[in-house]
């Protein structure tokens, strides 16, 4: 079976005043249908970059975007995006929020709000769901986005450090209802993070990647059941795979593999 | 969870005796502006009257219908020449915040007719357009226009990407993105530009009237300073200040409507 996400030697090269940078050299990963993918990596490894390529948010310079079998040519609601800043309107209350998507796929009335009941329950907003942004927590707005990303009923799901503005505790409860709704959902997920254990925890593979060019560095697979909980968190299995991946993560090979990052400083300067 | 609303109950009711007590204050504040007025008048010699005797001037220009005449001829102006100028705005400032090519044609000309104050337009609007109403609502059309097309487009270009990018994942097109983001997004700015554009038009109007008119508050200043009718001018005063806080919070009210979902600080 082929891959339901395929970056095929996927480069994105940034001008900037003049001088240009290479934010992602050569990317080539498959992502499997039903999969749970990290991307973890320093600041400039081009993690959020690659996600906005998969997004069709942004277009990659060289090399090719894969999604189900087609080239990706511009944003679609067959892939699900959650910001980092939540990215709710604001003017809109949960429901509406949640409603946006169907209403621009011209569902009837009915079947909107139904849909978008559904997922306001599964994410546990049902008391706010005639609530404005404003009076949300930042876990609760993060909750508003995940459930308007399903409301569309994407295949998949693109998040782009949705928990990065979270406090730690909140994150882990984060962590644990995103894959409460995920086993419950099943969707192909890609979902950068900076944080390590953020990343493990989640993953069926994590991918790490380095930075400057931003470049693919390793792929590590966690093989640990789900669901997840406490117990895996603090096994010894888990500690494993996490000093694996943070030691790819933090001893990354000092020089990239060819000549393509001398270039690439230059014209940085 | 419910703390956040219990929060935000108590923060409201906090809010709600705050707001009284800066309406006292700004009641005692009044009172006391006009007791010092009527002490300086009492105690100095530059003959200016004192407030009995501007609001028993304001009652007879009140009886007598004056004081309307002059009111609804300003105020007309004004309206005209607000309306006129929001409704070209809006739609030119959207055009130039969505449409590069548009901001490049129109800009130059906004910014450089925004260095000229309205007034100093009369002359010529007089000139050629004669003098009966159309210079005047077409200056204060021109001042309304220029600072409410500013803020429309200012509104537009600040429209958070994010959000753009959020419905366009969710399928929106162009069209779809203009009327359910960019217009919701720039309610905000284009209000605080029509909040602005009203101040402008009521500056120019009054001037406007000092010039060349014969009717409205500044024409009846005109007049009364001739007379050396101080009282009248007064009345003419205090009248335009009310209209114009009036107007004012007709304004903010519409706004605090429209806007209430902005996270204030």
């Amino acid at each position: 079976m082929s891959a339901k996400i395929s970056f095929h030697a996927v480069s994105r090269r940034f001008a900037h005043q003049g001088a240009s940078f290479l934010a992602l050299d050569r990317l080539s990963v498959d992502v499997a249908d039903g999969e749970f993918v990290t991307l973890v990596g320093p600041s400039g490894c081009g993690k959020s970059t690659a996600l906005a390529i998969a997004a069709g948010l942004i277009a990659p310079t060289a090399g090719e975007m894969i999604v189900d079998g087609r080239n990706v040519r511009g944003p679609g609601p067959e892939r699900g995006v959650i910001f980092q800043q939540y990215a709710l309107f604001p003017w809109l209350t949960v429901r509406q929020n949640v409603e946006f998507g169907l209403r621009i796929a011209g569902r009837r009335a009915a079947e909107r709000r139904a849909t978008a009941q559904r997922f306001i329950d599964l994410v546990g907003l049902s008391d706010f769901a005639d609530s404005l942004p404003k009076v949300l927590s930042g876990g609760m707005k993060q909750r508003c986005a995940i459930a308007r990303a399903y409301a569309v009923d994407p295949t998949i799901l693109l998040m782009d450090e949705p928990f990065g503005a979270l406090d730690a505790l909140t994150r882990v409860q984060m962590q644990d209802q995103l894959l409460d709704t995920w086993i419950r959902e099943r969707r192909t997920v890609m979902f950068v993070t900076h944080d390590v254990d953020e990343a493990v925890y989640l993953a069926n593979r994590v991918i790490v990647m380095a930075a400057r060019p931003g470049r693919l560095a390793e792929i590590i697979p966690v093989n640990l059941p789900y669901p997840r909980s406490e117990a895996i968190r603090l096994s010894g299995a888990f500690a494993e795979i996490r000093n694996r991946v943070w030691r790819a993560v933090y001893h990354q090979p000092a020089r990239p593999p060819d000549g393509a990052v001398q270039a690439n400083e230059k014209e940085m300067r | 969870m419910s703390e956040s609303a219990e929060a935000a109950a108590t923060q409201a009711t906090s809010r709600r005796w705050a707001g009284r007590r800066q309406l006292l204050l700004n009641v005692v504040a009044v009172c006391g502006g006009i007791a010092l007025w009527g002490a300086a008048v009492s105690f100095s010699r530059v003959g200016l009257p004192s407030p009995a005797q501007v609001l028993a001037r304001a009652i007879e220009l009140i009886r007598s219908g004056q004081l309307l005449v002059d009111l609804v001829a300003s105020l007309s102006r004004v309206l005209a020449g607000f309306a006129l100028g929001v409704t070209l705005a809006i739609p030119v400032g959207f055009l130039m915040g969505w449409y590069p090519t548009a901001r490049g044609l129109i800009e130059p000309f906004v910014q450089f007719f925004r260095m000229i104050p309205p007034l100093a337009v009369i002359p010529l609007a007089i000139v050629t357009m004669g003098i009966g109403e159309t210079p005047k609502v077409f200056v204060i059309f021109l001042a309304v226009f220029l600072s409410s097309v500013i803020a429309t487009f200012q509104g537009v270009i600040s429209v958070d990407k994010t959000l753009i990018n959020a419905a366009r994942v969710l399928g929106a097109k162009d069209g779809t993105i203009f009327r359910r983001v960019i217009i919701p997004a720039s309610t905000p700015f284009i209000l605080v530009g029509m909040r602005i554009g009203l101040g402008s038009a009521w500056a120019t109007v009054v001037a406007a009237e000092l010039i060349a008119a014969q009717s409205g508050l500044g024409f009846r200043m005109q007049q009364a300073e001739l007379y050396y009718d101080l009282a009248t001018i007064f009345v003419s005063l205090i009248t335009i200040g009310i209209l114009g806080l009036a107007m004012d919070r007709l304004l903010l009210a519409l706004e605090t409507r429209l806007t209430h979902w902005q996270e204030r600080m």
